[in-house]
């Protein structure tokens, strides 16, 4: 199919992914070169982007690519190196919305997206979103601004905690001590922002770039 | 003795007839929801017409298109620039240039050429207008209106992205506006017309367009370059935010580029830089200054609108007047449809059906096309020509403004969502707007976050050192959202605690109480909302966070009876801080 020769194969991923052929093709030169024609990526990979240096959640999102849970394995923890599937894998939970899609697939597809931001945030695997992991999550987004003090960082992480207990506190019983944000929670906070349109990339011109690198 | 004071004096009494005007309608709750103010204001003016015409039996005083252009409409145009919330703007900037650029362009050859078939039939009487008069009478009327849009859908409340699509058109089809009028006018002058003419043109719609907004930022960084020192002297700040954005209006005005897009992009463009700078109570003072000077703009301009109506100025041919009518409409719909129907194939966002019928339905025209006829040349038809726009005009304001509301209603409409916002929802904006970035790096895909994110970079490596001040690097937005929310807790809880707490001497702060058990700290200062200084920030800060967080892990008893599902956190805290002043 292309002029690399072999065409990758298109793994059976569920839901099956919709990704045109040419999109694949892309997705498959852009691996190569970050693989350097091995058939594996390591996290080393990654550093060989210069773009991804500024950003200031760099480690979460490389860690993602990486996340078992990401990958639909059943296990936990973290792999040493994925393979073109598993990238293709990670690469889905960016599709685009489609036009035909019902209710049901709709909220299908948003609650992938926000399994995956959901495993973002959690980076101890344990299902919850805790105080600390949280915090650790303002630290890392607002580590670009050399003025702001540890102090400032937690107490803002304390007080969107507060804002998001207090959403879900209804449900609780009088003597639950409230631990952490569980996924059901997550999906109530994110309830106004609509993540199907925002959270996708498009793949439409990668032609240019390509070749640039 | 009059005439000494009369020029000053007469317009002090109109803006004053404006103002009353407007206290008068709200006096009666019932008629702004149904009646869009823009309405009841040319109504008055009408009125007022009416009076004058009856008693000097002359045509009223015409609204001097200068006078509308230099003073009356660069306010309000300011004010739409400078609150644009400039995420969704950008968000849909392919979108809203899009109907702005090409639907305008659509609106004028379309509505030009069906008018010239129209003037071929003989039994109208109107064969000696020729095409190009009216294409020229295409180019004034086909514009939408940003007054007129922005005083009714101000009051109807759509969802956010319908508003900044409308509302970005109106804005950004002002270029197109220019260059086709002044094209179409030069060209009645011209004895012939060269294919060489028509190319000129349309580069000049390029220039007249970048170059409004090179100008715009051009002194949208002078203003807030000069912000940066302006640390001594803040009472004259708010000034330099007026003073720039005018003269940015008033250089493109005269270089024949476009005025409006010029003072959007100068007030977009400082907007940050500025807000960092000047003293919070600049801020509010620039705040308030410009939402009245914007009111009272609106108010003049609808009111001179009614006013003008009444006259001798009119030919009143109703064959032409009512098609003109008829084809705003249809060629309006018809270009939104087209459109749509291509920008819904090359973008995720997609346009829905109720919203293309509110943003066909919402192009009202409004005082820009009205200046604009009188601004023609003395043709031999200019007469019609302003009977024909003040008909399009008065249809579109109260026929199209009246029922829109109740259109949204029944369309159910996805209306703006009202809801506080959270701290937590600005970290997951920005958290995802990292991530969407990374990804694209990571795909080697140039979209949409890769140059916000190179943008953001660009800003803060090297305009930030320029445009800010030396010690107050900006805070992140997050932040900001942050000490603002946590400014209100604390003077909600510090009212709350007035309410159970007897001072036992008048100069205890509000505060005494709530550092009473965690830390001795005395807040020595007499006013919360004047002196917020940092340093008794970060002790509130400090003071909340650990006894409000402490206070939700001991006791969730308390949330589950003095709680409804959803209150925010000031209202259980404020609960558990009286409850416990009262067990001390």
């Amino acid at each position: 199919v292309g002029p690399q020769g072999s065409s990758p194969p298109v793994p059976s991923l569920f839901p099956p992914l919709t990704v045109t052929s040419e999109q694949i093709e892309h997705l498959h030169r852009r691996f190569k070169q970050l693989s350097r024609d091995q058939l594996t990526i390591r996290k080393e990979n990654f550093d060989s982007i210069p773009d991804l240096e500024f950003n200031p959640i760099r480690g979460k999102i490389v860690h993602a690519f990486f996340d078992k849970r990401n990958l639909r394995q059943e296990s936990d923890g973290l792999v040493d190196e994925i393979n073109f599937e598993d990238f293709l894998t990670i690469m889905s939970y960016f599709r685009p919305i489609e036009m035909n899609m019902d209710e049901e697939q709709l909220d299908r597809f948003r609650k992938e997206k926000l399994k995956f931001l959901f495993h973002m945030y959690d980076s101890d695997h344990d299902g919850k979103i805790t105080v600390q992991e949280y915090r650790n999550v303002v630290e890392e987004l607002l580590s670009g601004n050399p003025h702001l003090e540890k102090e400032s960082a937690r107490s803002i992480a304390d007080g969107a905690m507060m804002e998001a207990a207090s959403i879900c506190a209804g449900q609780m019983g009088p003597d639950q001590v409230y631990e952490g944000i569980t996924f059901e929670d997550f999906l109530k906070m994110w309830q106004g922002i609509d993540i199907e349109t925002k959270m996708h990339v498009r793949f439409l011109n990668m032609e240019t770039i390509a070749h640039c690198y | 003795d009059y005439q000494h004071v009369q020029v000053p004096f007469e317009i002090t009494l109109w803006i004053m007839l404006a103002s009353l005007a407007k206290i008068g309608f709200h006096l009666y709750n019932r008629l702004p929801s149904v009646v869009p103010e823009s309405c009841l204001l040319i109504f008055v003016g009408l009125i007022m017409g009416g009076i004058i015409y009856g008693l000097n039996d002359k045509s009223p005083p015409v609204m001097d298109s200068d006078i509308f252009f230099l003073y009356l409409l660069p306010p309000i145009v300011l004010d739409a620039g400078y609150f644009m919330p400039s995420r969704p703007f950008f968000e849909n900037m392919g979108t809203i240039l899009l109907y702005a650029v090409v639907g305008t362009i659509w609106n004028v050859f379309g509505i030009g050429f069906s008018l010239y078939g129209i003037c071929q039939v003989k039994a109208f009487h109107l064969q000696d207008v020729s095409l190009l008069h009216n294409l020229l009478f295409g180019s004034l009327i086909a514009a939408v209106d940003p007054v007129a849009v922005l005083a009714v859908f101000e009051e109807i409340h759509v969802n956010e992205k319908l508003h900044i699509l409308v509302f970005g058109e109106s804005l950004l089809n002002d270029a197109v506006t220019v260059v086709l009028y002044k094209l179409f006018r030069s060209f009645c002058e011209m004895p012939t017309i060269k294919s060489v003419d028509v190319f000129a043109g349309v580069g000049k719609f390029f220039v007249v367009g970048l170059g409004g907004i090179l100008v715009g930022l051009t002194f949208g960084m002078t203003a807030a370059f000069t912000t940066r020192f302006t640390k001594d002297i803040r009472v004259i700040e708010p000034l330099f935010v007026f003073l720039y954005s005018y003269l940015s209006y008033l250089t493109a005005e005269m270089f024949h580029l476009s005025g409006i897009v010029a003072i959007i992009a100068c007030a977009m463009g400082m907007k940050r830089y500025v807000e960092a700078n000047i003293s919070l109570k600049s801020h509010t003072t620039v705040k308030y200054f410009m939402k009245m000077w914007s009111s009272v703009s609106e108010t003049l301009i609808f009111i001179f609108l009614g006013v003008s109506t009444i006259g001798e100025n009119h030919e009143w041919n109703w064959p032409y007047i009512c098609f003109t009518v008829i084809f705003c409409l249809i060629w309006r719909a018809l270009g939104v449809l087209v459109l749509t129907f291509f920008v819904n194939r090359c973008h995720v966002n997609t346009v829905t059906s109720k919203d293309q019928f509110i943003i066909a339905y919402g192009g009202l025209r409004g005082a820009i096309c009205f200046s604009l006829v009188f601004l023609l040349p003395d043709i031999h038809r200019k007469k019609l020509f302003i009977a024909a726009t003040t008909v399009v005009i008065l249809f579109t304001v109260f026929v199209q403004g009246m029922t829109i509301r109740p259109l949204v209603d029944l369309l159910a409409v996805k209306r703006k969502r009202e809801s506080a916002p959270t701290v937590g929802e600005q970290i997951h904006i920005r958290f995802l707007d990292h991530l969407l970035a990374g990804i694209e790096d990571i795909s080697g895909h140039w979209g949409q976050y890769y140059w916000k994110d190179k943008l953001e970079y660009f800003n803060s490596k090297y305009l930030q050192k320029i445009l800010l001040r030396e010690n107050d690097q900006p805070k992140s937005s997050i932040v900001l959202l942050y000490e603002k929310l946590e400014r209100k807790h604390a003077i909600e809880l510090a009212e709350a605690g007035q309410l159970g707490h007897t001072p036992s001497h008048p100069s205890l702060l509000p505060f005494g109480f709530l550092c009473s058990n965690s830390n001795k700290t005395v807040i020595t200062d007499k006013n919360l909302e004047d002196t917020l200084n940092p340093d008794v920030l970060e002790n509130i800060q400090e003071i909340l966070a650990r006894n409000l967080y402490r206070i939700r892990r001991r006791g969730p008893a308390y949330n589950r009876h003095t709680l409804p599902g959803d209150t925010e956190p000031v209202e259980h805290a404020k609960e558990l801080l009286i409850l416990r002043h009262k067990n001390l």
